[in-house]
Parts: structure tokens; C-alpha cells; sequence
């Protein structure tokens, strides 16, 4: 991830999301969220719930629940502000160019509609291919992304396939057209483990095959860790820490990724004891003064409390929000 | 046994924005509510204080009378004041709806319950009773009905009673079958309570406010209905007061005394009004989130 | 706790479940067998084995559809099984249970949301319990409330609160609370910290660790997070579309895997540190469904292994090892392909 780029596919500035209240005050819920993504790039956005994790995907994607809206900032991909442009080429964007994968499939496919029809609606309505061609296309489609026999399962409703198959026409959907751009939300969370580990790889395969840069979004460290290269984590709708992902695992310079690297148990590593996190994520709408995770933080100190840190780069290609970045510098297990 | 080795915080998170622990004074919809249906109630209990008129004793020499000094809403045909008719036909009205409601209430919801939780062969025989009387419009069948047993106010109980119980049932036992998959249902079993107190104490008070808020509604039906009966002359005998028979009796001199058929008219409005923000506000109140 | 040192020598199993089977749907609707055919019997479980020791955590784990949550629905009673027996303390526990034998078995449920009744007060709810079980007397239901919220990590005022006032984590402890009300021997836990962020989960699982030690309580622990069965349990028992197919010592299980199923588990956890992990074990495919259950071995179809005899045979638990049994015709074979080390891939 870097910092400064123009020529990045996706550019994240300032992005600030969040609930307006009648009588022009507004409730931040994200805020400040500045990130790129570089060609072939894969960012991982870790957070636990409630962190903004899934709003900034999906303001990214034009896809905020009723109510909630992006407050200020710009959204760039390939030098256009997505949230400036009209609606309808925002709308032509997306499929093409952009892609979304959902956590559970079953609610982002028609259920009335086989399959193989879904996947070649995008290619038909983008790609200008004729309803042949964008049969023919879904299949091959469908067989790239591993589903046994496709030309059979291309006649299937979604409720008649399994949820890792479905998951994986939501895939073949998504990369039906060539997007330079795949947004996931968790889309391996209600996957077996087995399965998960196969819609994994492919993504990663996708990636590597068609030079698409990739926002996966999870709870899952570990899964961070398997599948992308960077790593923002998020902590009540601001980024605390960013970095490549190994490095980050390694050795944390944010007291709250150090926490939730503790949390977590480790399979490599099982007699590591586990430290929970003491306390609540503050509410969105009593956000403590100073840093948000002061009051949960165990190397908090007084002026912690005063002012807010701002994301900086503590060590060559490493941001944290931290006053106190330089005490942690143990290298963890 | 001491204590645990872990600790968590004391804090109680405070809930977000609660709207179940609002009181229930400041739910602007069910003050409204209680208020309107609060005054029509106590109009009806002191009908006779609030009128020197008797309302049903015809006065020959004034009939038809514009609203005055004397009559503010005037006379009808009889010569009876026609307020007078309207606060003591409040008293019908209202007794009528809200007992009407009380019988399909108490069966319908039981029989739904029943059927909801238990499921099988009870629960087919129910539901499909419940279809058949679905299949006829509901005015059709009270009309039917009333005139088999005759006019009059208990046969206007039992068919209402009789073609309105099948509401309340489909209601409950939609939300028993949503209730008993809860896993604190299953684990209220697994605490080895009885069937009788998991439906009576854990799921009765989750689920009865549907078919309460319902009941509110259903009111308004009901009034609707025996309005309805008696301006087709199958409701209550005529020398009562009763708003139906008012509108019936106004309407042949509705160019002339307007007010004589749209006053009564007005209060079954009024009356529908005040139940029905009764019936929002009460599913504000007993509705709270109802997972978080 | 005393109660389990005078367990009858005669069997050492708190609990045991032997060639349990659990078949649903025979009587499908007419008009759905009228229109499609073929079998419409879904074998949830296919003759499970096992036995949970007084005091351990057993961890229960597998995919979807692999019958955990139809073993755990049997243990606690909320469902009877096909055939088969089920036996507490070496006694067959009758398939209708009076109060006595439903408070032995308690359970915790996944969801933390829809396991609570939101309008009962924690203290209704757990007075309820302690005073329809006669835990204790009228006077003291109070001080043994308090007690037990004090045991999961919540203080007194909790009492007069409703759910909805909790987080996920202190409603789960509000559920483990009401659970360990009763005094069971057996706690059942199913996924209970797959709905919980990560930070909260270690809170729940040291609980789970505390009452163990303290109650002398018996836990079966489903979950498929292996990291988390790894971090907790003492033993492990696999199972796979209604079998068990491997248990051993949690130690033995992640070293020695001595079943392909389990090996292609392992290799298949996402890992927090190295990248993984060996791709001879990657499963091709979803677990088949259980309407229709492959002949010989039901691993098969999925088994980088299987050869000619376990297309055929339907392999029995067999011990393997020192206490680790395998349903497999090739365990020892698997033995001689090394875990990958991943220490190797230390930078």
C-alpha cells in the first residue's frame, strides 16, 4: 500500500462515512480512512465488528446502507472520483471495472435465475457479446473457477448448489468482465474450512492470472495473512496501523493489532496463552477525546487521552496511530 | 469454588439509542390514543350526567329540529336530542367492540398457540378449519350469521366471535413457530420446565403483543361491523342508541339535516382513529428490538 | 465434585453414545416423492461411537452437515435418535427425560442473540431455574445467583438487566451462567464463540477452562476452528457425514493425524504466521450430501489415498494407537507422510 500514487487503480483520500442527523449535525461512524491500492495489489482490512471495516468497502463499492452516507472525502479509481461522477457512469463502472463479493451468496443471487444466465448478464449488458457468446463465456467461466461440469450446473438455481459452490459463481460473476478491481466482504466466513482454503487460492489465482488488485475484507487474521500482502487494521472506524502483513504480524506497532495478534489463538503456536482484550469498542457516538483505544490500551499514557494520533509512518513502510509506537518493539512469538 | 479466574469488565454496555426503555408517555402516537379513547370512554360511562335528555323518550312536537340552544346537534325524527343518542350510543358501540374482540381473542390465540408449538395432527385440523372460515368474506359470513340467530347484541358476540377467532390464530401460531426454534425456548426445555410453563411464562409474553396490537385493530373492525349490522337493520333493536341505526335513521334526510347521519359517522371515526394509535403506540411499547 | 467420584467403576464414561444412528425425512411429503424419486432419507447420523470422560473437554468437530449438531440435539434430549444407545454414567438414559435427567445435560448455544429470553431479567431467569430445581432454598436464590454470575466474570447489578443491556461476550457468559445453574455433569457447547469478535472469544474459552477446573464439569466442545479445539481441548473426535472417523488426544491428533479427513483439516487452517501448508491434502470438492452417503468408505471420493479396497469396505473405528482410534483402511500409510514443518518457513 502505498502512500502517495496517482496511477493507483483505487486511491481512498480522507474518506469519511457516517449518519447525518436532521439539523446539520452528523455522527462520523468512519473517519479519515486514506488508502491505495496499486495494481495487483492485495489489501487486507481487518477489524472486528463495528469497526467500519464493511462501511468503507462498501462506500467504495456505492453500496452504504439506507441512511448512511459518505460525509467528505474522495474516492478515486483510475483518477476519477467515484463519488462525484455522475451515477449512471459510477453505475457502468461497476461489473467491468469493479467487483463486489458478498459474505453470503444466497442473498446477492437471484434466486429465480439460473445460474449461467446470472454470469452472462454482465458480459452481455458490458461486454456487448451475444446471448451465445455470454452463455458460453459463463461456462468457461464457471470452469475456471473450479465448479465441476459446468455446462450442467450453468442450468441450476442457486438454492439446488452447495455454499461453496455458490460462492463460486458469485465469483465467476464477479470476474466475468475482467474487473481491474475485486472488492470482497468476508466471502469465505460462512465456508467450511476445507472449502474456504479452495475460494482462497482461487481468488488468489484470479488475481495473479488477470493483474486485478484485490480489498478483502475479514475478522480473520489468519485468513489476512493466507491471502493478501498488506495490511490496514481497522479500530473504531479509523486505521490504526498499516504495513505489509508479515511484518505487521510480526512485530505490531499499534497496541491494539499487538492485542488482537494476542487474542487470537495460533495453531502454529498453541501453548501461547490467549489475552483478551479488556473493555468495549467505544460507541460511535461517544468516541472518547484522544486516541479511541486509550481506554482499553495497556500502554496508555497521559497524553493519550488529549489528542488523537495520527496514522504516521513509524518505520520504513509502516503507519500507526500511536503516541507510544516506539515502546512496542518486541517481537512477538 | 471461589471465584472465576476471569473478569469481565463491570461496565454493562449501555444499549444504543434504546427506544424500549422510553417511557411510555413520551410515544406522542400512544398518548394520542389513550387520550381519545380515554375521553369516548368516559363519555359512555357518564352519558347520563353529561345529558339531561332521556334517549330514547320521542318527543312529538320537536322533531327534526336544527342544532340550537336546547339541541346543540338538534333533533332526529322522533324528536330525540340527537347528542344525547350519540354519548349513550357510545356506550353500545364500544361495549359491543371491545367484548367482541375479548372471545376471538382468547380462542383464536390459544388454539394458535396450540397448534404453532405442538405442530402435527392438532395443528392440521386447526388450519384447516382456519382456511375454510378464510375463504368467505368476513362481512358476508357476520351477515349470514347474525341473520340466522336473529338480530340482537349476543347474536352479534357469537358471529363475530366465530368468524374473527381465525385472525388471532393464524397470528399466533406464525410466532410460535418463529418462538419455538429460539434457542432460549429450547433451552427453557433443556432446564426441564413443563410445555405449560414454556408457552405460559417465557414465550406467551414474547409473542402475545402481536395479537394485542392486532386486537386494536380488530375493534375497529368490529364496530365497523355492527354499524354496518345496523344500518342493514340486523343490529341492535331500534329504540337504542347505537351509531349505525343513527346514520341509517339520518341518511333519508340528509339534504335537509346533514348533521343527523354525519355526526355518528364522525365518532365511528373518531372512535377508529384513537384505537389505531392505540394499536401503533402499543407496538412501539411492546415491540422493543426484538433481537438486540 | 463428589457426585463424580462415586460414578459406578462398572463404566468410566460420563456420558457414551454407541452405534447411534439418526435418520430424518422418511416420511417426506407424497407429492414430493411423487415428483422426483430415489432416496429421500437424510442419514444425519450413521452409527456414531463415543465416549466423554468425567471431567475432560472433548472437542466435537467437522463441516456442515457432518451430524454435530444432531449428536449434540440427542445428548441433551431435544430429539431422540433412530437407533442406538445413549448412557449416562453407565445407565441407558430413557429417550423421554424427566427433570432430573434434562439438568444433567445443559447446553450453550451458538447465537449469544436468540439464546437469551429478552424479557426475562437475569435474575428471573436464573431464579426460575434454581427454584424449579430446588437447587436451593427460596431465601438463598439471591446469594446463589450472585454466586454464579460472580463464577463467569459478572458482578451483582447484572441482576435486574435485560439482554438486551449485554454484549455478545457477557451474554454468552449470562448463558453459561443460567447452564451451570443447575448443577449439570455434562455442558454441551455448540460454536459457542464463532459469533464472538476474536478479542472477546479468549474471554469465553478461559471461562470454559475456570469451570472445568472448578465444577468438575464434562465438556463437549463443537466447533471448526480447529486453532480454537487445539487451544482448548483435551481430546478430539472427528467426524465426518454422520461417523466418527478419528478421536485421539488433542497433542496426538495435530501431530500424528491418522485419518486423511483430519490431515486435510489441518492443512487446510488458515495460518497466522507461515504461509501453508502442504497441497497433497487440499480437498478437491464439497463433502458429498448426506441424502446420499458414498458406498465403502465415505471419505473416498474426496481421498487422495483411496484405492480399490476402501471404494469397497466401510472401515470400522479401529484403534491405531496408543488411545487413537482411525476409521481408516490406510491410517498406517498416512502415517509415513511427514506434517509439513513450519518452522522451515521461517523467514
Amino acid at each position: 500500500m502505498s502512500v502517495e500514487g496517482g496511477s493507483a487503480p483505487l486511491s481512498v483520500q480522507d474518506l469519511t462515512i457516517g449518519l447525518r442527523r436532521p439539523g446539520g449535525r452528523s455522527v462520523a461512524i468512519v473517519e479519515d480512512v486514506s488508502f491505495d491500492v496499486d495494481p495487483g495489489q492485495r489489501l487486507g482490512i481487518v477489524g472486528e465488528s463495528g469497526s467500519g471495516k464493511s462501511l468503507t468497502l462498501r462506500a467504495v463499492a456505492g453500496l452504504l446502507p439506507r441512511g448512511v452516507e459518505v460525509l467528505s472525502g474522495r474516492v478515486e479509481f483510475g483518477g476519477r472520483d467515484l463519488l462525484t461522477m455522475p451515477a449512471k457512469d459510477r453505475r457502468a463502472l461497476m461489473g467491468p471495472e469493479i467487483a463486489m463479493i458478498f459474505q453470503e451468496p444466497m442473498t446477492a443471487l437471484n434466486p429465480v435465475m439460473r445460474v449461467g444466465d446470472q454470469i452472462a448478464e454482465g458480459p452481455r449488458r458490458h461486454l456487448g457479446l451475444s446471448a451465445k457468446e455470454a452463455r458460453e463465456l459463463a461456462v468457461s467461466m464457471m470452469a475456471r473457477t473450479g465448479i465441476p461440469d459446468p455446462a450442467r450446473r450453468a442450468k441450476a438455481y442457486p438454492h439446488e448448489l452447495s455454499g461453496g459452490l455458490r460462492q463460486r459463481i458469485m465469483i465467476a460473476m464477479a470476474v466475468s468482465c475482467g474487473p481491474r478491481l475485486l472488492l470482497c466482504d468476508e466471502p469465505t466466513t460462512a465456508l467450511d474450512v476445507t472449502v474456504q482454503l479452495q475460494v482462497l487460492k482461487l481468488l488468489e489465482k484470479l488475481c495473479d492470472d488477470t493483474g486485478a488488485s484485490l480489498v478483502f475484507v475479514t475478522h480473520d487474521l489468519a485468513v489476512v495473512n493466507q491471502t493478501c500482502s498488506e495490511l490496514a487494521v481497522m479500530y473504531a472506524g479509523h486505521i490504526v496501523e498499516a504495513g505489509g502483513v508479515k511484518d505487521t504480524f510480526r512485530q505490531p506497532r499499534h497496541p491494539y493489532t499487538r492485542a488482537l495478534l494476542e487474542s487470537a489463538p495460533d495453531f502454529d503456536h498453541p501453548e501461547r496463552e490467549l489475552i483478551p482484550i479488556p473493555g468495549f469498542a467505544p460507541n460511535v457516538a461517544d468516541r472518547p477525546s484522544g486516541c479511541p483505544f486509550a481506554p482499553r490500551c495497556g500502554y496508555v499514557r497521559d497524553h493519550c487521552t488529549e489528542a488523537v494520533p495520527p496514522l504516521e509512518e513509524v518505520i520504513p513502510g509502516r503507519l500507526a496511530a500511536c503516541f507510544e509506537s516506539d515502546r512496542l518493539v518486541e517481537v512477538l512469538a | 469454588m471461589t471465584t472465576a479466574v476471569v473478569r469481565a469488565s463491570r461496565a454493562m454496555r449501555r444499549p444504543a439509542r434504546s427506544r424500549a426503555l422510553r417511557p411510555w408517555y413520551r410515544n406522542g402516537i400512544l398518548v394520542a390514543g389513550i387520550v381519545i379513547v380515554g375521553l369516548l370512554v368516559l363519555v359512555a360511562v357518564f352519558a347520563p350526567l353529561l345529558s339531561p335528555y332521556d334517549p330514547i323518550t320521542q318527543d312529538l312536537n320537536h322533531t327534526l329540529e336544527a342544532p340550537g340552544a336546547h339541541h346543540w346537534l338538534g333533533t332526529d325524527k322522533y324528536g330525540r336530542d340527537v347528542l344525547t343518542r350519540l354519548l349513550y350510543g357510545a356506550r353500545i358501540d364500544l361495549r359491543v367492540g371491545f367484548l367482541a374482540v375479548l372471545i376471538p381473542f382468547v380462542v383464536g390465540s390459544v388454539l394458535g398457540a396450540l397448534a404453532g408449538y405442538f405442530g402435527g395432527w392438532f395443528d392440521a385440523i386447526v388450519m384447516r378449519i382456519v382456511d375454510v372460515f378464510f375463504a368467505f368474506p368476513f362481512y358476508v359470513l357476520v351477515i349470514v350469521l347474525v341473520f340466522v340467530l336473529g338480530a340482537g347484541e349476543s347474536s352479534i358476540y357469537l358471529a363475530i366471535a366465530a368468524v374473527s377467532w381465525v385472525s388471532y390464530a393464524k397470528i399466533m401460531r406464525g410466532e410460535l413457530l418463529v418462538a419455538k426454534k429460539q434457542d432460549w425456548v429450547v433451552a427453557a426445555r433443556l432446564g426441564g420446565m413443563s410445555h405449560a410453563r414454556v408457552l405460559m411464562r417465557h414465550i406467551g409474553p414474547n409473542v402475545l403483543s402481536q395479537a394485542l396490537i392486532y386486537a386494536m385493530s380488530d375493534i375497529v373492525m368490529d364496530i365497523m361491523a355492527i354499524v354496518t349490522l345496523g344500518y342493514l337493520g340486523l343490529g341492535i333493536a331500534p329504540p337504542t342508541p347505537e351509531w349505525g341505526s343513527m346514520i341509517l335513521d339520518g341518511q333519508e334526510f340528509i339534504t335537509t339535516q346533514w348533521a343527523q347521519a354525519t355526526i355518528p359517522g364522525l365518532a365511528v371515526v373518531l372512535t377508529s382513529l384513537g384505537l389505531s394509535f392505540l394499536g401503533d403506540g402499543l407496538s412501539d411499547l411492546l415491540t422493543p428490538e426484538r433481537r438486540r | 465434585m463428589s457426585e463424580i467420584l462415586d460414578a459406578p467403576a462398572t463404566d468410566t464414561a460420563m456420558v457414551r453414545v454407541s452405534a447411534l444412528t439418526k435418520s430424518y425425512g422418511g416420511g417426506a411429503s407424497w407429492l414430493s416423492r411423487l415428483g422426483k424419486g430415489g432416496p429421500s432419507t437424510l442419514k444425519a447420523l450413521d452409527g456414531v461411537d463415543l465416549d466423554l470422560r468425567p471431567g475432560e473437554i472433548l472437542a466435537l468437530v467437522g463441516e456442515s452437515g457432518s451430524g454435530k449438531s444432531t449428536l449434540a440435539k440427542i445428548l441433551v434430549g431435544s430429539t431422540t435418535p433412530t437407533s442406538g444407545d445413549v448412557s449416562y454414567r453407565g445407565a441407558s438414559a430413557p429417550s423421554h427425560r424427566d427433570r432430573e435427567t434434562s439438568r444433567r445435560v445443559q447446553m450453550v448455544f451458538q447465537d449469544p442473540y436468540s439464546s437469551l429470553n429478552p424479557r426475562l431479567t437475569v435474575g428471573r431467569m436464573l431464579a426460575e431455574l434454581l427454584l424449579l430445581h430446588r437447587i436451593v432454598p427460596r431465601r438463598e436464590v439471591r446469594a446463589e445467583s450472585i454466586r454464579l454470575l460472580n463464577l463467569v466474570g459478572l458482578e451483582e447489578e447484572v441482576l435486574g438487566a435485560y439482554p438486551s443491556q449485554f454484549s455478545g461476550g457477557q451474554r454468552q457468559r449470562l448463558a453459561i451462567a443460567r447452564a451451570i445453574a443447575v448443577r449439570p455433569d455434562v455442558l454441551i457447547a455448540d460454536e459457542p464463540v464463532s459469533a464472538l469478535d476474536v478479542s472477546v472469544q479468549a474471554t469465553i474459552l478461559e471461562l470454559f477452562t475456570s469451570l472445568r477446573a472448578e465444577l468438575g464439569l464434562s465438556i463437549l466442545f463443537i466447533a471448526h476452528n480447529l486453532a480454537v479445539v487445539q487451544h482448548l481441548s483435551d481430546r478430539v473426535a472427528v467426524m465426518y457425514l454422520g461417523r466418527i472417523v478419528e478421536v485421539a488426544d488433542t497433542r496426538e491428533i495435530f501431530a500424528r493425524p491418522r485419518h486423511p479427513y483430519t490431515r486435510a483439516l489441518i492443512d487446510s487452517i488458515p495460518r497466522m504466521r507461515e504461509a501453508s501448508v502442504n497441497d497433497a491434502f487440499e480437498l478437491d470438492g464439497e463433502p458429498p450430501s448426506p441424502y446420499h452417503v458414498p458406498a465403502g468408505c465415505r471419505f473416498h471420493p474426496r481421498c487422495a489415498l483411496a484405492g480399490d479396497a476402501c471404494r469397497a469396505t466401510d472401515p470400522p473405528l479401529l484403534q491405531v494407537g496408543p488411545a487413537h482410534l482411525s476409521a481408516c483402511l490406510k491410517a498406517d500409510e498416512l502415517a509415513a507422510i511427514p506434517l509439513p514443518d513450519p518452522a522451515q518457513e521461517l523467514p
